[in-house]
């Protein structure tokens, strides 16, 4: 087991696409939860809605990336909107109900044998990445190296798009939480009927947060298809929502960076633990396992790294233990 | 006891008004009439008519389940009701919702404190404050259209603090407070809407005796500043010391309203709510201070 090359990839990975795709739909989330208090149990819905508009437009369509990224982007308003307008009213956990289901609902939906003319069912959609990559800067046939690391320039401008929009949207998050909205938006994640008791109509304020995390979580479903140049409905299970849960608990919910440095931090174990467990395998030391059962164990992992989390280190990686603290009895 | 101190300034500030149930004001800020609410087969709040004078402190008293707080939560829209108008300040407020309600001037607090534990003292503060260009979503974008506005409000938050007491924790979070404390600051940040009528429900509910004084004074400096009061306490002393005017609701009606001294020697409400032991114990207390 060379524990070099595998500490290697998992830096690699912390710093790849998919942990920048990951850390924009937890920035989704750390709005909803983190900030609002609205438990969004489908995150990965409205990253659905992103991918589909994307894939739909350009592959089906044969329209430009930009107006396959808005559709995407309409699809999450409308979504937000049909959850929030019959649940925000009501205690918490309904959202949470029914956001779970609601994601759900929609993979069955966009995999349906009667969607196929619009989504190709099960196959999925590919060749959606041309407009994306007719824009590169970068020689796509070059590898550009950076220190240890080197990429090819069809990569390299991927993690540049992801990484900066990234950035874009933890400005964002700053920018927002640090005036009297974010203030209503804590205020209501504290106590909704103290803020109500103060003239701010609370409804209003979480149907705001609703559809921008769901709009941001569209983004990052958009630049899964761009990224990956082909989407298939499997991909959006609930168990992505339960990753970028997990992300922004080991981050630090209701911080800008939160939802950043736990998608790394979730990226980097999750691969390390891949790379370890296929070391062990490949030793002869896991004889009652055969390569499909590392995926099970894998993701065992990560639940447990949930549980450990949470009983050690409630507040995340750059939480605030004592504010964490305040309403245990 | 205060209340003979109090009672001859009353004697103007209700000035022509019958101590009986729904009695009529010379000058009422908010005038409800035929309030229903009932859960179940339960009738929790049926008041056929009821005034509050401008200015004045009222307090709702009546014995647990009388429904006080149902119909605190009715007038301020924080409960829906089954049937009845009110008005406030002439306007019907009636099918309004909280938040609505909150804008027109009558703001409310809660029988248990909610103080928004994990912001600072200040930021609980400042939510209080109405019209905030920053609070629009787009508007939290451009900084510089509610810059001044935020340093003003800031100020009067400042201020504020200052008359509750509270300024040296403007910067802790308000979890940090003790109970008393969070009753303070609620009462500072409903303050912040410049309500014209500040509703508090059980202000005084498990706060110790040495905070409960300064509580009064703030309660009473309200009214001299010209808002008007009606709060729900439980404090026989409490009541009959700091209030013009009483309205005792019991199972959901109004059964006496009156001064101080009218609601003392009002058999009904000793019947219905005071009953034989606590009136003896209010009178051995009354001439302990004498």
């Amino acid at each position: 087991m060379d524990i070099l090359s595998i500490l290697a990839d998992s830096t690699r990975s912390a710093i790849g696409p998919v942990a920048a795709i990951y850390a924009v739909a937890a920035i989704g989330l750390n709005l909803h939860f983190g900030y609002t208090g609205l438990l969004n149990f489908g995150q990965v819905g409205f990253m659905l809605v992103g991918a589909y508009g994307v894939g739909i437009s350009v592959a089906v369509f044969d329209l430009p990336l930009s107006v396959g990224v808005l559709m995407g982007l309409a699809c999450a308003v409308v979504l937000a909107l049909l959850l929030g307008i019959p649940t925000l009213r009501l205690r918490e956990d309904y959202l949470a109900i029914t956001t779970i289901a609601a994601a759900e609902v929609l993979r069955l939906l966009y995999r349906a044998e009667f969607a196929d003319p619009l989504t190709s069912s099960v196959y999925g959609l590919q060749n959606l990445a041309g407009d994306f990559r007719a824009l590169n800067p970068f020689d796509a046939s070059r590898f550009y190296t950076l220190g240890p690391l080197s990429y090819n320039g069809n990569h390299l401008w991927v993690l540049v798009v992801t990484w900066s929009l990234v950035l874009l949207l933890a400005g964002l998050t700053w920018l927002l939480m640090h005036s009297p909205w974010g203030r209503v938006i804590k205020g209501i994640r504290e106590d909704e009927e103290a803020v109500r008791s103060l003239g701010k109509n609370v409804f209003a304020y979480k149907m705001q947060v609703l559809v921008l995390g769901g709009l941001i979580g569209a983004l990052a479903g958009a630049i899964l298809a761009v990224y990956q140049a082909s989407i298939a409905p499997d991909q959006f299970k609930p168990q992505v929502t339960f990753f970028l849960w997990v992300i922004l608990l080991l981050g630090g919910a209701g911080r800008v960076f939160g939802p950043v440095l736990g998608s790394m931090a979730f990226w980097f174990l999750m691969t390390f633990t891949d790379g370890v467990l296929k070391g062990f395998g490949a030793m002869g030391w896991l004889p009652f396992l055969s390569g499909p059962d590392y995926g099970a164990l894998q993701l065992a992992f990560a639940g447990l790294m949930l549980v450990v989390l949470i009983v050690f280190r409630p507040q995340g990686l750059i939480g605030d233990r004592k504010e964490m603290l305040v309403n245990v009895k | 006891m205060s209340s003979d101190e109090v009672n001859p300034v009353t004697v103007d500030r209700m000035a022509g008004a019958e101590p009986e149930p729904g009695s009529g004001k010379s000058d009422p800020i908010l005038v409800a009439d035929r309030v229903r609410r009932s859960f179940g087969g339960l009738t929790a709040v049926d008041v056929r008519h009821l005034e509050v004078q401008r200015g004045t402190i009222t307090a709702l008293i009546g014995p647990n389940g009388a429904g006080k707080s149902t119909l605190f939560n009715l007038l301020t829209g924080f409960d829906r009701v089954d049937a009845g108008r009110w008005t406030f300040e002439g306007q019907p407020i009636n099918g309004r919702k909280g938040h609505q309600v909150a804008k027109a001037g009558m703001v409310r607090t809660f029988q248990l404190t909610k103080a928004l534990t994990r912001m600072s003292v200040l930021d609980n503060m400042l939510l209080g404050a109405t019209g905030q260009l920053g609070e629009r979503m787009a508007g939290a974008f451009l900084r510089p259209m509610w810059q001044r506005q935020e340093r003003e409000n800031t100020e009067r938050a400042l201020r504020l603090l200052e008359r509750f007491k509270l300024i040296d924790k403007r910067d802790e979070i308000a979890g940090a407070l003790s109970g008393g404390q969070r009753k303070l600051l609620e009462m500072a940040r409903a303050l912040m809407t410049d309500p014209s009528m500040i509703m508090l429900d059980e202000p005084m509910a498990g706060v110790n005796p040495a905070l409960v004084q300064s509580l009064l004074g703030h309660i009473t400096s309200l009214r001299d500043e010209g808002k008007t009061v009606l709060f729900v306490e439980h404090d026989m002393d409490v009541i009959m010391g700091i209030s013009d005017w009483i309205v005792v609701l019991a199972q959901g009606r109004v059964i006496a309203e009156g001064r101080p001294s009218d609601i003392r020697s009002n058999q009904q409400v000793i019947d219905a709510y005071l009953g034989a032991q606590e009136v003896d114990a209010d009178e051995a207390r009354g001439s302990g201070d004498d």
